[in-house]
């Protein structure tokens, strides 16, 4: 599996082409659109991200010491971003998670006004990740959804 | 001679700028207007002049300061047609105002038992301290209901008036739906049996009437950071009667007479409520904001604000996939819209790259949103410097959110 820093790359590369902002976005709403569909259970209050404007429901997971999320948006626009963080941060080592240093939120041309925002979530969302990541490590198995304690 | 409207939008230095390589298109009014040059430079002048802490001064500066405050806390009066400047309490906006009414008046006049109405129309600001009013006293929370047009039901609200009914509170304009509400007839009908009112003009002071003996109302609030004043400033005006019975909000310096160990007296009005130094340069700002706003006649104001948003609320509904939020009878300077399918957000960030600002979400009126069954609306809000260029870059940018958003 390829390293946090070499997906990131190659998004950051995959943004860089495109000419306009239209198309960056247009990107970006396809890679939300092909976001794996979340469980309708996992859609539940306690999985709601709160800061967000729109709704946004996150669900992480741990498994052998590696991090999986699932999650949903009614905005196409955020669901872009957390597919962003899907194909950079699930499948990952928790420990890798924890230590992910992420600068393709101000890299992209596209949100340097969005990156800045608390209302797109993506702030929230990585404090979770980190979170779920530190319980994650030296946990034989956890698979239940982020909970409480993780603060979803 | 009232200058034109048209001229307006020269005056207002921000105008100028750029946003994401587009001419800023500000439609984003009703969270808060832009400040003319006029503004600018009467706070400019207080800093740069005559900055001092007023009242107890002896000396030049202080004295200077002092008269252009109190003057302008005169202009204030005259601009509600308060019967005299005391009745108007600098705050730091409407929210303090209210919370200031909601604690002082609540502490004296509200019980157990006792009843508060306000509506569902209400900003949060004009909802919350009430609610939590009830809360502290073991009151009763009524709230008058809006109809599918957006309007507040006043047969409910009839029968909701009772001997327990202690003060009404209602905004003069929706700051979700820009509905004009019927504050003189709610007025009335709560003065008939016996009961003040409280109106929020935040959003109605700088488009509307705002002749409070007219009005008749008991309490008027407003901010200045909304019509075309700085932030941090706003008013309170109370009857004299109210006022004079109500035990004061903040205490410390300045709302004091004498003070021992063992008994405090108060200042008269209306120091008894402006506890602490006060932010000097901002009533001075708001004066200002009033001379501005006053350069123009009221009617052709409205006029003109009102033909723009007829203008951009049928260019808008022309759209398909665009559904407007209510339909009321008078509304003021507020387009509510979604995108069908579409996050409020989506429809704000995609704008917002093409130099269209406009606010999305709730509008603090979580309320409405529930009753419209909604998670929340894009609300384009207008000021007198808007113009019809601004509506067809708003439309424009419609078209091309849709493209992108359309797959």
């Amino acid at each position: 599996m390829p390293t946090i820093t070499e997906i990131e790359q190659s998004l950051i590369d995959d943004f860089a082409v495109l000419e306009n902002w239209e198309e960056r976005y247009d990107y970006l709403i396809e890679l939300g659109q092909n976001l794996p569909p979340m469980d309708p259970e996992l859609k539940t209050d306690d999985n709601k991200v709160h800061g967000c404007q729109s709704s946004v429901w996150f669900a992480i997971a741990c498994k052998d010491e590696k991090i999986s999320f699932q999650a949903d948006s009614d905005s196409l626009i955020i669901k872009g971003i957390v597919a962003i963080l899907e194909k950079l941060l699930s499948g990952q080592a928790a420990k890798d998670v924890e230590n992910a240093d992420l600068t393709i939120f101000n890299t992209l041309g596209l949100w340097k006004h969005l990156s800045s925002q608390r209302s797109n979530g993506v702030t929230a969302m990585l404090s979770h990740l980190k979170a779920a990541a530190i319980l994650c490590q030296g946990k034989a198995a956890k698979t239940s959804s982020v909970d409480s304690e993780a603060g979803a | 001679m009232s200058r034109s409207i048209l001229s307006a939008r020269a005056d207002f230095p921000i105008l100028k700028e750029t946003v994401n390589d587009h001419p800023l298109v500000y439609l984003d009014n009703a969270a808060t207007t832009q400040k003319p040059e006029l503004v600018l430079q009467a706070m400019d002048d207080y800093y740069r002049h005559y900055n001092a802490n007023i009242h107890r001064g002896n000396h030049a500066l202080a004295a200077r300061a002092t008269q252009a405050h109190e003057d302008a806390r005169a202009k204030v009066a005259r601009f509600l047609n308060a019967e005299d400047p005391k009745q108007i309490v600098f705050t730091r906006g409407t929210t303090e105002s209210i919370n200031l009414v909601a604690y002082s008046f609540g502490d004296a006049f509200i019980h157990e038992g006792d009843e508060v109405i306000t509506t569902q129309l209400e900003h949060h600001s004009n909802y919350v301290p009430w609610e939590l009013l009830c809360q502290r006293k073991g009151a009763k929370f009524r709230e008058i209901p809006f109809d599918e047009n957006g309007e507040l039901n006043l047969e409910v609200f009839k029968n909701m008036l009772n001997e327990r009914t202690r003060i009404v509170a209602l905004n003069q304009v929706s700051n979700s739906l820009g509905t004009v509400n019927p504050v003189e007839e709610v007025i009335r009908l709560a003065h008939a049996a016996g009961v003040p009112v409280l109106v929020d003009g935040a959003q109605g002071v700088q488009h509307l009437g705002r002749d409070v003996q007219k009005m008749d109302c008991d309490f008027y609030a407003f901010s200045s950071h909304k019509m075309y004043g700085p932030m941090g400033i706003g008013v309170l005006y109370g009857k004299e009667k109210w006022l004079e019975a109500m035990p004061p909000f903040l205490s410390g310096g300045e709302m004091i007479d004498s003070v021992t160990s063992t008994k405090v007296t108060f200042n008269v009005l209306p120091f008894k409520f402006e506890a602490g130094t006060p932010y000097v340069a901002g009533p001075i700002g708001l004066g200002a904001a009033i001379d501005y706003l006053e350069s123009f006649d009221l009617s052709e104001l409205q006029a003109y604000e009102d033909g723009l948003l007829q203008y951009g609320l049928e260019q808008l509904a022309d759209i398909p996939g665009v559904v407007i939020y209510g339909n009321p009878k008078q509304r003021s300077c507020i387009i509510p819209f979604n995108l069908e399918g579409v996050s409020a957000y989506d429809v704000g960030i995609l704008l917002d790259t093409q130099g269209v600002a406009v606010r999305t979400g709730q509008h603090c009126t979580q309320p409405i949103m529930d009753a419209l069954k909604i998670p929340g609306t894009v609300r384009a809000s207008l000021a007198l410097y808007n113009n019809k260029e601004d509506m067809d870059a708003l439309i424009k940018g419609i078209h091309r959110v849709q493209k992108i958003l359309k797959r």
